[in-house]
């Protein structure tokens, strides 16, 4: 399902004495059907960089992104937007939505744009929020006033309320009570059951075990220093 | 898919100075394209050369008609260019006093667009405005009242009311949020992202604010000097830009 292959990444910083900074070369990653595999390294090590390459977010140097069908790598803006709206979900450490929309409709949205019908979206919403203990007086607020771990689970809920054949998540569990990281490590582990293809970056070792059927590495995606 | 709006080409040129120049690019229908780019890069002059305002230099304009497919819009008739102007076509001027007839009421605004093509039932005209009127949140109870005793925000809301009663493909938008405080300005955003999503309609939106076109754009051009320096998808631009003038743009916003 996602499949890279020889990929490279690097920023050249063009206001900051040009300074050219490599982090990636010959980067090869294969996710099948129905796998979680999770990004390892130290901090900085390219693992939430690697994951934007995934999604389209940053822009590939050189190598192949292959995301169902989909060079992501070489696609058109067009594209992308149609993998991402279809095929491609990505559960990010950050909230960003419009001021004052309710919750509610944050988490639908995915499911408006493919355009399901309101009424069916809404209440799809309305059951995932109540999976992950959102209280319902919060539903018809806008979660730009939550705390972290509610927004998460806002974010959490939008990316899984669209049943996405590939999905890439953030430190899914990072700001989250017990109770809260089982029902996101029961919704990973249904996700693997109907054949998603995941990619993920925990530092939750326990919950890393749990879900991920394999690691990699990614310092060993690292430039060699000459 | 045929685009709704290719554009190949087009300059314009103010004397020796350069309004915009070889700009380039399709949009498809319900994609939503900003513009950012900082004052005098070109970005007005742009669309007002799509949007017929204003005839460029060189390059066309090629719109998909309803009725007859693709056609170079600037070597349209201007009777055929006036008729898209008042059916298909919208444009939200910066300043809504440039889009609305301030002595004229508020219904009276919104209806004129409905009776430019056709419209004669006054109940159902005054029926639909009211309905405009409510889903840009401005209180049915003003439809009696000039958009002069408006607020500048609900006179930028009734602008868009007026604009998109009629049910256009293409909207063009000149800073739709500027000058609006910012409680406005997000009600402004749900609003458009939701017709973008209800009517599928496109949009070209030239700002200066890179959070709205975050949260509203699908795609991104970046303007400096009359070129376009920098296109791509909306995210990818503002998080890895490639180009120097963007990598300043984008490392020069404030964080709230």
């Amino acid at each position: 399902m996602i499949e890279i292959t020889k990929l490279s990444k690097s920023f050249l910083m063009h206001n900051q004495g040009a300074a050219r900074i490599e982090v990636m070369r010959g980067a090869d990653l294969s996710v099948g059907p129905g796998e979680c595999v999770a990004l390892t390294g130290a901090s900085g090590a390219g693992k939430s960089t690697l994951m934007r390459l995934i999604y389209g977010n940053y822009l590939a140097g050189g190598g192949a992104i292959r995301v169902g069908g989909v060079d992501v790598a070489r696609a058109s803006p067009r594209e992308i937007i149609a993998l991402r709206r279809e095929t491609l979900g990505y559960v990010s450490q950050f909230l960003r939505v419009v001021p004052r929309v309710p919750t509610r409709e944050v988490v639908a949205e995915p499911l408006l744009v493919l355009g399901m019908p309101e009424a069916k979206a809404l209440s799809r919403a309305e059951a995932l929020l109540a999976r992950l203990n959102l209280p319902a007086p919060l539903w018809s607020l806008s979660p730009t006033t939550f705390s972290g771990g509610e927004q998460q689970r806002v974010n959490i809920a939008r990316g899984f309320v669209h049943p996405y054949p590939a999905l890439l998540l953030d430190e899914p569990t990072a700001s989250l009570d017990p109770v809260n990281r089982e029902v996101v490590l029961d919704l990973i582990e249904a996700a693997k059951a109907r054949g998603a293809a995941i990619v993920g970056i925990f530092h939750d070792a326990a919950a890393r075990a749990r879900v991920c059927g394999r690691e990699v590495d990614v310092s060993a995606f690292a430039p060699v220093s000459a | 898919m045929t685009p709704l709006l290719s554009v190949s080409g087009l300059s314009k040129h103010y004397g020796a100075q350069i309004g915009c120049a070889d700009v380039s690019f399709d949009l498809f229908p319900g994609e939503v394209m900003g513009i950012v780019g900082e004052s005098g890069s070109g970005k007005s002059t742009l669309l007002s050369c799509l949007a017929g305002h204003l005839v460029p230099d060189s390059g066309a304009v090629i719109y998909d008609t309803r009725a007859e497919g693709p056609r170079d819009v600037i070597t349209m008739s201007e009777p055929e260019r006036r008729m898209l102007g008042r059916t298909d076509w919208a444009f939200v001027h910066q300043n809504p006093r440039d889009g609305l007839r301030m002595a004229v009421s508020a219904g009276g605004n919104v209806g004129e667009r409905l009776m430019a093509t056709g419209a004669r039932h006054y109940g159902d005209i005054r029926a639909a405005a009211e309905d405009w009127l409510g889903r840009v949140e401005i209180d049915p109870r003003r439809i009696d009242d000039r958009p002069a005793t408006f607020s500048g925000g609900m006179q930028q809301r009734l602008q868009i009311a007026r604009n998109l009663v009629t049910g256009p493909r293409l909207v063009f938008m000149d800073e739709p949020t500027g000058g609006l405080d910012v409680s406005v300005q997000a009600r402004l955003l749900d609003l458009l992202r939701g017709l973008v999503r209800q009517m599928g309609l496109s949009a070209v939106i030239v700002t200066h604010d890179l959070a709205v076109v975050r949260l509203l754009a699908d795609r991104l051009m970046v303007m400096k000097g009359g070129f376009v320096v920098e296109a791509g998808l909306t995210d990818q631009v503002l998080d890895d830009p490639q180009h120097g003038y963007t990598q300043l743009l984008v490392s020069s916003v404030l964080q709230v």
